[in-house]
C-alpha cells in the first residue's frame, strides 16, 4: 500500500473505531483502542508529513471518481502540518487522560471515548479533505461531538456552556453552508482546487463577495475571533479536563486552518482582500482579541477560563499574522497555530492535573500549591513562559516570527501592541507564579500530593516540546513557511 | 423575470430572518432549537431551488429527456437535513439534562440563578 492510499485512514481509523469503541464495556478496553487508533492515526500522519514535503501534493480520490465529480482528500504541506499537531495532541492527551477520566466520567467511558474519537475524526477530516461541502460535515461531525463532550462536564454548567456552544456553534455552520451554497450556485463544483481555477473567470459578482463573507463569518465563529468568543470560556472551563486541553490545543486551529483555505486557496487572496475589507477588519478584530481577551484573563478567578480568556487572545496573535497577507505573516500565523496547540495543551493538561489532585481549578486553591506539587505547578509556569514568548520557548518564535512580518509589511505600531498584549499575558501568569509559591499554603487547605508520573510525564512532554520548538526550530519554522507557501500557491 | 418567479428565494429570505431571529430573541431554549431548526431548514430550501432548471424534469435516464434538474443539491442537502437532524437531538437531549440539572429551561430563570457567576464551586 502506497502513502496515497494510506493517508486517509488518519481520519477513517479514528471514524470506524468510534462505533467499535462505544460498544466496548468496561473502562480499560475503550480507553486502549482509543488510544490506539489516535496513535496509529499519528504515524499516518507522520508519514504523509514526511511524503508531503518530499513529494508535494498527495490526493486520493474516494471511490475512484476522478475529482471534481468525487470527493478527494488534497493534502499539501499545509494540511500535513496542522494534521500532524492534532494527531499528536490526540495520542498525548488520551495517553494522559485515563487518570482523570476516572474521576471526571466514571459512568459509560466507552460512549464518551467514542465521542472523543468522533472529534478527532471530524477535525481530521476537515484538515485533509479537499472538496467544501465534505469541510461543513467534518465540522458537523468533530462539533456535534464536541457539544456532548462539553456536556459530560462535573458541574452542572457544562451543559449550559454546551447549549450555547451548540447555538452559536451551529449558526457558525450554517453561515458556512450559506457560503457553500453561493459558491456552488456560481461555479456547479465543490471541488477546491477546481473552484480555485473556475472562480477568477467569474470576475467581479455581488454572488461571491456574500458568500465569501457569510463563510468568513461563519468560520470566524468557529474558530472564536473576538468579538464572537462568547461561547468559548464556559465551553473550555466547565468540560471535562481531557476534552478542555484537546479542543483548548486543537478545534479552534482547525477553524483558522479551513478559514485560510478558503482565503487563500479557494479564493486567490489578492480577490479576498479586494473584495472585502479583510486585512482591516482582521488587523481591528486581532487587536480587540489581544487586549479584551488578555484584560478578561487578568480578572479571572477559575485557572481554566483564565486560560479560555488567553485562548481569546491568542487567536488575535494567528489572525494578526493572517491580516497582512503576505507569505512571513501567514506563515508566523502557522508557527503560532502549531506553538500555541503545544503551549495551551500544556496549560490545559497542568489544570486538569491540578483539578485531578485538589478538586478544584479556582485561583484561591492555588495558593501555596507550588510547594506541595512542585513538578505540576513547575509545569505551569514554564508553559506560562512559553505562552508570555521568553526565549528559548515555542512562543517567542511565534512572536519573533509575528514581530518581524509586522516590520515587513510596514505596521510598525504593531509591534507596540504586541508586546503590549504580551505584558499582560506576564501579568496574569506571574500571578499564577505569586500564589503558587510566594503566597503559604492557608492551615484549613485540604491534604493534596504531587500527581502520579503517568498524569505528570504527558505534561512534561508537552512543556520540554515548547523548549524543544523554541531551539530547534526547523520542524516548526519550516513545516509553517511550507504551510503558507502551499496555501499562497507558490511551493509545490 | 417577475418578482414572483423568485418566489422561493423570497420564502428563503422570510424563513431565514425568522429563524434567525427566533434564535436570538427566545429565551426558551425548545424555542432556539425551533428558531435553528427554521434557520437551516431555509438554506435547504436555497440549495433545492438552486438546483432546479427551467423546464427540465426529473433526473432519471429515459427515453426523449435532454433537459432535466441539477441532482446534486438534492444529494448534499439529504446530508445536510441529517446534520440538521443530528444538531436538534443533541440539542434537545442537552434542554432535557438542563430541565434535570437546573428545574428550568428558560434563560431569564437561569440568570436568576446566576450561572455565570462564580459562587458555585466545582464540584
Amino acid at each position: 500500500m502506497n502513502l496515497t492510499e494510506l493517508m486517509p485512514f488518519s481520519v477513517l481509523i479514528p471514524l470506524i473505531a468510534a462505533p467499535l469503541v462505544a460498544l466496548l464495556p468496561g473502562r480499560v478496553a475503550p480507553w486502549l483502542v482509543a488510544s490506539a487508533s489516535a496513535i496509529s492515526a499519528l504515524a499516518i500522519a507522520v508519514a504523509t508529513w514526511i511524503g508531503v514535503s518530499q513529494a508535494g501534493v498527495l490526493r486520493y480520490a474516494f471511490g475512484n471518481w476522478p475529482p471534481p465529480i468525487g470527493i478527494e482528500y488534497r493534502v499539501d504541506a499545509a494540511n500535513a502540518f496542522v494534521a500532524l499537531l492534532i494527531t499528536a495532541m490526540a495520542a498525548i492527551m488520551l495517553i494522559w487522560g485515563r487518570i482523570t477520566v476516572n474521576r471526571e466520567v466514571p459512568e459509560r467511558q466507552g460512549a464518551f471515548y467514542a465521542l472523543f474519537l468522533l472529534a478527532v475524526a471530524g477535525l481530521l477530516g476537515i484538515t485533509l479533505t479537499g472538496d467544501i461541502f465534505n469541510v461543513f460535515v467534518f465540522l458537523e461531525i468533530s462539533s456535534l461531538a464536541t457539544y456532548a463532550l462539553i456536556a459530560h462536564g462535573g458541574d452542572r454548567r457544562a451543559l449550559l456552556a454546551a447549549f450555547r456552544y451548540l447555538i452559536m456553534g451551529t449558526v457558525g455552520a450554517t453561515f458556512l453552508l450559506i457560503g457553500i451554497g453561493f459558491l456552488y450556485i456560481m461555479t456547479g463544483t465543490l471541488n477546491m482546487v477546481d473552484l480555485a481555477e473556475r472562480l477568477p473567470a467569474i470576475g467581479e459578482s455581488r454572488a461571491l463577495q456574500v458568500g465569501l463573507a457569510f463563510i468568513v463569518v461563519g468560520l470566524a465563529l468557529k474558530l472564536a475571533l473576538f468579538p464572537l468568543h462568547l461561547w468559548l470560556p464556559n465551553a473550555y472551563t466547565y468540560a471535562p479536563s481531557l476534552v478542555s486541553a484537546f479542543i483548548a490545543a486543537t478545534a479552534t486551529k482547525v477553524a483558522l486552518y479551513v478559514m485560510l483555505r478558503f482565503i487563500f486557496t479557494v479564493f486567490a487572496p489578492e480577490y479576498s482582500f479586494s473584495a472585502l475589507p479583510l486585512a482591516m477588519a482582521f488587523t481591528v478584530l486581532a487587536i480587540g482579541a489581544m487586549f479584551a481577551g488578555s484584560w478578561l484573563a487578568l480578572l479571572q478567578d477559575n485557572l481554566k477560563r483564565l486560560l479560555a480568556y488567553s485562548s481569546v487572545a491568542q487567536v488575535g496573535y494567528m489572525v494578526l499574522g493572517v491580516s497582512f497577507g503576505t507569505v512571513l505573516g501567514l506563515s508566523a500565523s502557522f508557527l503560532h497555530l502549531f506553538n500555541h496547540g503545544l503551549m495551551k495543551g500544556a496549560l490545559f493538561v497542568a489544570a486538569g492535573i491540578i483539578f485531578h489532585q485538589t478538586g478544584s481549578v479556582r485561583l484561591d486553591s492555588l495558593r501555596g500549591l507550588g510547594r506541595v506539587m512542585p513538578w505540576t505547578l513547575t509545569g505551569l509556569a514554564l508553559a506560562g513562559l512559553s505562552l508570555i514568548g521568553i526565549p528559548p520557548t515555542a512562543g517567542f518564535i511565534s512572536k519573533w516570527y509575528l514581530i518581524s512580518a509586522a516590520i515587513d509589511a510596514q505596521q510598525t505600531w504593531l509591534v507596540v501592541l504586541i508586546l503590549l498584549s504580551s505584558l499582560m499575558a506576564l501579568a496574569y501568569i506571574a500571578r499564577l507564579v505569586e500564589l503558587a509559591w510566594m503566597q503559604p499554603r492557608p492551615a484549613d487547605a485540604p491534604q493534596v500530593s504531587e500527581a502520579p508520573i503517568g498524569l505528570l510525564a504527558p505534561l512534561w512532554l508537552l512543556v520540554l516540546a515548547n523548549f524543544y520548538f523554541g531551539i530547534d526550530t526547523r520542524l516548526t519554522v519550516g513545516g509553517a513557511t511550507a504551510a503558507a507557501e502551499a496555501l499562497l500557491g507558490m511551493g509545490g | 423575470m417577475s418578482a414572483l418567479s423568485l418566489f422561493n428565494y423570497w420564502a428563503v429570505i422570510g424563513l431565514m430572518m425568522l429563524g434567525y431571529y427566533c434564535v436570538i430573541v427566545r429565551g426558551n431554549m425548545i424555542k432556539k432549537i425551533i428558531g435553528l431548526g427554521i434557520f437551516q431548514t431555509s438554506v435547504f430550501i436555497l440549495f433545492i431551488s438552486a438546483g432546479k432548471v427551467l423546464g427540465g424534469s426529473t433526473p432519471i435516464l429515459r427515453e426523449g429527456v435532454s433537459v432535466y434538474s441539477n441532482p446534486l443539491p438534492h444529494v448534499l442537502i439529504l446530508t445536510a437535513i441529517v446534520v440538521g437532524v443530528a444538531t436538534t437531538a443533541v440539542g434537545l437531549a442537552i434542554a432535557v439534562r438542563v430541565q434535570e440539572a437546573f428545574g428550568s429551561i428558560n434563560d431569564d430563570d437561569l440568570d436568576r440563578l446566576g450561572y455565570d457567576s462564580q459562587d458555585e464551586d466545582a464540584a
